[in-house]
């Protein structure tokens, strides 16, 4: 290399050097600014979803007191699912699942399912879904009021058989021009209730486990 | 012809060289997010922001950046911009930032940033630059919008749907259901249908230029000089 090279090398280095300090420096002074409100929000959020399948009254700090599975038999999803555990003095009155996921007819729908500390279902709403527009779609609690039904149901209401759509022998509706999507939150439903009918105390025992 | 530069430029990018509709340029964004008109005009915004603070910096840096390093400082610049326009949408419009989710911080490779920076604010003045990446910001806003109105109407029937995104609590009143008991043209809410309905404003855009001159457009790119 020659030294006129390495001359006009270090003419190209030092200018990058000083804008490169300059985009950091913004960046990190924003991110300052900004991270204890985006922080408030995303927390907002979550509480948001959280509150919409609860029916129970609870109070510790929900947001912070989680811990994170992973059961894929279970819940539908090799990743991590959040519990947050919801108290009340001290003793369980309930917990939401984050995601429980359903294999339904154009992917995967994540659904958010609150259950009581007596196992009866709370709440469960859909949190994302690819089902078609006014079929399937009707999963979805902005479009029909279809998943509220689950509300009130436990493991032994109906019995293990009853968990089936009405056109399959078992008791919850169907949506009209959609079988895959319903059937799949059913048994996704089901077998949350399973897996927490089978795990409720240690959920609560585990130590907490913050979710990321 | 208008006398004022300013205005001759403003008509340029809006109508006779649009980023999208002439030049073609950042049709990804321009396809993914624009099932809605509000989703359209917020990514807009983003995007017209990111470009005029790129453009601004760019310009204003002209004199401090070799050439053979412009492309990197550019690309430097741009993503800076960008992150900060996302950690100031997620701080205020968060529900908005998870609908628009990963396009916000996808701004950074929006090749029609990268294309006004180098060609014109990497050369010329502050003002001129803020002038042009103005102008260049909303002719492109303004195809998002058109896209996203037109892809709401066929896809929901109804428009400024979700304005509450954008506008707060206040935007729920916004929203117009245009066509009632419409069942939906499902087509135009998914990206295929929005690069049928692109192709056809595309079409519509040519077409107009052919019956007034008699050829298609290929844009005139007018640019701001010094006298």
């Amino acid at each position: 290399m020659t030294a006129a090279k390495a001359r006009s090398g270090i003419r190209a280095a030092v200018p990058f050097l000083i804008i490169a300090i300059l985009c950091t420096t913004v960046v990190a002074l924003s991110y300052q600014v900004m991270k204890e409100r985006i922080a408030q929000r995303e927390r907002r959020a979550v509480l948001r979803d959280l509150s919409a399948v609860m029916s129970f009254s609870y109070d510790n700090d929900i947001f912070d007191d989680t811990v994170v599975v992973v059961a894929p038999e279970y819940l539908g999803t090799d990743g991590p699912v959040t519990v947050y555990r919801a108290r009340s003095a001290g003793q369980p009155v309930g917990v939401v699942l984050v995601p429980v996921t359903a294999d339904g007819y154009n992917g995967p729908i994540q659904l958010i399912v609150g259950i009581a500390d007596d196992g009866s279902l709370t709440g469960v709403r859909v949190l994302q879904h690819q089902e078609t527009e006014g079929l399937g779609g009707d999963i979805d609690q902005r479009r029909s009021d279809w998943i509220d039904g689950f509300r009130g149901r436990s493991l032994g209401d109906p019995a293990s058989e009853g968990w089936r759509l009405k056109r399959d022998g078992g008791v919850f509706d169907g949506l009209s021009g959609a079988t895959v999507s319903p059937r799949a939150i059913v048994e996704a439903v089901h077998s949350a209730l399973q897996y927490y009918g089978a795990n409720r105390d240690r959920l609560f025992q585990d130590e907490t486990d913050r979710a990321y | 012809m208008s006398n004022n530069p300013y205005l001759e430029i403003l008509r340029d990018r809006l109508w006779e060289s649009n980023p999208s509709l002439i030049q073609m340029l950042g049709l990804c964004p321009l396809l993914a997010v624009t099932d809605t008109l509000v989703n359209g005009l917020a990514l807009g915004i983003a995007t017209l922001l990111a470009l005029v603070a790129t453009s601004v910096t760019v310009s204003a840096l002209r004199y401090l950046i070799p050439r053979e390093i412009r492309l990197s400082v550019i690309i430097l610049v741009v993503a800076s911009s960008v992150t900060v326009i996302d950690l100031g949408v997620k701080g205020y419009f968060y529900e908005l930032s998870e609908v628009l989710t990963i396009f916000i911080p996808l701004i950074a490779v929006n090749c029609l940033i990268i294309a006004r920076a180098e060609e014109f604010a990497a050369r010329s003045g502050v003002v001129f630059s803020l002038v042009d990446s103005l102008a260049t910001g909303l002719g492109f806003l303004l195809s998002l919008v058109a896209l996203g109105a037109l892809r709401e109407i066929l896809g929901y029937g109804t428009l400024f749907r979700d304005a509450a995104l954008l506008f707060g609590e206040s935007g729920y009143g916004l929203e117009i259901s245009l066509l009632p008991d419409y069942a939906g043209l499902h087509l135009a809410t998914l990206p295929a249908g929005a690069f049928l309905l692109l192709g056809m404003l595309i079409a519509i855009r040519q077409a107009m230029d052919i019956r007034k001159t008699g050829q298609a457009s290929e844009g005139t790119m007018v640019n701001l000089t010094h006298p």
